[in-house]
């Protein structure tokens, strides 16, 4: 085994802090084909969602371990990646010899999945994950959204960094209710929040109306924030899609939801039937259909933005990524990022480009932290 | 966290949200306080099988046991929802319907139309149902089709705690009388079930799987059992759509149409007897509005046209099967148009 070190597991994905197995739906490269980081090497479907496993380093495909169509738990060996001077025989080895690690052996060590706490009488649904060290990495999800809207990112983030998902509320599995819909109440409880939880500084990541807010926090806690990173932004320029924010709260059974959500994505083929559900389930709590009428109001009433604290955003680093193919927020909004800022239209995606762009956009988020 | 908890404690978390919510929501029924059996300690059952179980020690007098007259009680309910209250009454068997029916069909069922829309009549009428409980011929009954038979009655019957909590609390909320139908042998089936109240709309079925090959449409413990045939035909390759109808009035028969469009075929099962069935409406009306979308023939998968047997092994051939299920999927698939 004196190459072992040369070869590199592809391993299934953990995509959210509820996936436990997934099932490779295509093989998207042979055995044989150069691989480069961020190569998409195979497709794999949750029942939440499908995506793209990327290449962790670059190598040679030497062997496809799962066939299509395989159902596999979080962790197992996909394939391996290793140079040619790696023997075959070296290669049988190492997938002989690999174990899968015990999927909630990492869970306990780092607590459960989820966790809440009492902000103002909100009890707040989040998750924390990550090192115990350093300045922790706080993602801030949109109009409707949960803390979900990051299974791709969490984990991937959390290598390096602490980082921390909430609900905020009125949202998920928060509790229905609003502190207010200005950008300015909801900074102020997510800064409550990070007080009960004894952050006193974090960088903020925040994608369509939780960008305004981490914008809002940034400018009204300045020596709170070590940095901002922004996924299609609110809060930046001034139209906003109202057949998207006005659809999303009226709609009340899948067949109207189904092409609102849709408008989410580049590729709409991603809405699955789960997500949909999850949605409703969402909406059809008591008096969440309200709050996000008020706060889709404030907020958007008429296809306006009312609040746009981003252009005022300076003296901190600042990261906007953009899908070119956003229908919600138009990408050319990305020009009216503050000087200085680092900018990225990524085509190929929507709305949700850090769920789309998942590879792409971790790599710019984990370069933009190392500031 | 959505936790997990089984559609009996589903019935009563509803319950106890709407009366908390609402102080017009009452309950009545036998021994739904003090329970069989009890030895006059108010709570000590919550009903035959404990549906209702802490509710008294919360919300007291509003839950009331009523004398063993279903014609009575039944017609108290709906003389109080008549006059403002929110009444859920528990009717234990659904067999029992038929000493207080006129109560249910020619009266409640007949207000709001009779009295030009000025009289709501906002009754639940709980109750359970379906075979599988060795109870015998006179406590095993799916009766459905007799409720969705008659104008101005919702009939509801939920397959998993998650849509149970959702529709009795629609229930609750709606203005018409409304029969909920619990099968006995899901009371302890457990899923996932947000605490905070939240209501499903009636009229709108639920896609339980997706499948492109034949569409199965059912309600109740049915829609295991067709999952169950779904995932038997998957090992052959045949990917089944399984349509749970959730409420049987209103009926969603837009996503019925959907599918079959879809799929080709259609496979209506429900556990109740054959003549003038769920599944025998289903059929007609997708033969009627989407007889260019078949493929083959429409297959009904039934109890058969006799009571529920007492003999176990006798009854457990009476409720249709997973296996009943693939062999109608199978038929109508060999009966395909070229």
């Amino acid at each position: 085994m004196s190459d072992a070190g040369a070869i590199t597991p592809v391993i299934m994905p953990k995509w959210g802090l509820e996936m436990r197995e997934g099932t490779v739906s295509a093989w998207l490269v042979n055995e044989g084909a150069r691989i480069e980081v961020g190569t998409p090497i195979l497709d794999v479907e949750t029942d939440k969602i499908s995506n793209a496993v990327e290449a962790p380093d670059p190598g040679l495909l030497r062997r496809r371990v799962a066939s299509e169509g395989e159902t596999l738990p979080v962790k197992a060996l996909l394939g391996v990646l290793a140079e040619p001077e790696v023997s075959d025989a070296d290669i049988d080895a190492f997938i002989a010899a690999y174990e899968v690690p015990a999927a909630d052996e990492g869970d306990a060590d780092a607590g459960p999945a989820y966790q809440s706490a009492d902000v103002d009488g909100i009890r707040v649904r989040y998750a924390r994950r990550g090192p115990a060290e350093g300045v922790p990495v706080l993602f801030l999800h949109g109009f409707g959204g949960d803390l979900n809207n990051w299974l791709f990112n969490l984990d991937a983030v959390a290598e390096q960094h602490p980082v921390i998902a909430l609900d905020l509320p009125g949202h998920g599995e928060s509790d229905a209710r609003l502190p207010g819909t200005g950008l300015a109440d909801l900074a102020a409880f997510v800064g409550k929040f990070l007080d009960a939880l004894g952050v006193p500084k974090a960088h903020l990541v925040g994608h369509s109306l939780g960008g305004a807010v981490a914008a809002r926090l940034a400018l009204d806690a300045p020596d709170r924030v070590a940095s901002v990173a922004l996924v299609n932004p609110a809060g930046l320029g001034e139209d906003i899609n109202a057949g998207y924010t006005d659809g999303f709260v009226k709609a009340a059974s899948r067949r109207e939801l189904k092409p609102v959500v849709e408008m989410l994505f580049a590729d709409p083929s991603l809405v699955s039937r789960q997500l949909l559900d999850d949605l409703l389930k969402y909406k059809r709590l008591d008096g969440v259909t309200e709050l996000l009428a008020d706060l889709g109001g404030r907020q958007f009433g008429g296809g306006r933005q009312a609040e746009r604290p981003v252009r005022q955003l300076g003296g901190l680093p600042l990261l906007v990524v953009w899908g070119a193919e956003d229908k919600v927020i138009p990408a050319a909004q990305a020009a009216l990022a503050p000087q200085g800022a680092d900018v990225h239209v990524l085509p190929g995606a929507g709305h949700m480009a850090m769920m789309e762009k998942a590879g792409e956009f971790n790599t710019l988020l984990k370069r933009h932290l190392k500031h | 966290m959505a936790r997990k908890i089984s559609m009996k404690q589903a019935i009563n978390e509803a319950l106890d949200q709407e009366m908390t919510r609402d102080p017009s929501v009452i309950v009545m029924g036998e021994d739904i306080v003090g329970g069989a059996g009890g030895d006059g300690e108010r709570d000590a059952w919550g009903g035959v099988l404990g549906v209702t179980k802490g509710l008294y020690a919360k919300h007291g007098d509003r839950l009331m046991d009523t004398p063993l007259s279903e014609s009575a009680y039944i017609g108290a309910a709906i003389g109080a929802a008549a006059c403002g209250m929110r009444p859920v009454a528990e009717l234990m068997f659904i067999d029992f319907m038929g000493v207080c029916f006129d109560q249910i069909y020619n009266q409640a069922a007949k207000f709001r139309y009779m009295f030009g829309g000025k009289a709501e009549t906002p009754v639940v009428i709980r109750a359970m149902v379906g075979a599988g409980f060795r109870a015998a011929a006179q406590h095993s009954q799916m009766l459905t089709p007799l409720f969705t038979h008659i104008p101005g009655l919702k009939v509801v019957c939920p397959s998993t705690p998650y849509d149970t909590k959702g529709l009795l609390i629609q229930s609750i909320r709606d203005n018409d009388p409304v029969i909920f139908c619990e099968h006995k042998n899901l009371y302890g089936f457990e899923g996932e079930v947000p605490e905070a109240s939240y209501a499903i709309p009636f009229g709108e079925a639920n896609v339980v799987r997706e499948g492109k090959h034949a569409s199965v449409v059912t309600y109740g413990l049915m829609v295991h059992r067709a999952l169950d045939a779904a995932a038997l035909l998957a090992k052959e390759g045949i990917e089944l759509e399984v349509v749970d109808l959730r409420t049987l009035s209103p009926l969603d028969i837009d996503t019925v149409l959907e599918s079959v469009e879809k799929t080709g075929h259609l496979v209506c099962v429900d556990e109740a007897n054959p003549r003038c069935n769920i599944a025998a409406d289903i059929s007609a009306q997708v033969a009627q509005q989407a007889f260019g979308a078949l493929k083959g023939p429409i297959e009904m998968v039934s109890a058969p046209h006799s009571p529920v047997p007492f003999s176990p092994v006798l009854e457990d051939l009476y409720i249709p099967s997973a296996d009943s299920i693939v062999a109608a999927v199978k038929r109508s698939r060999a009966g395909a148009r070229q």
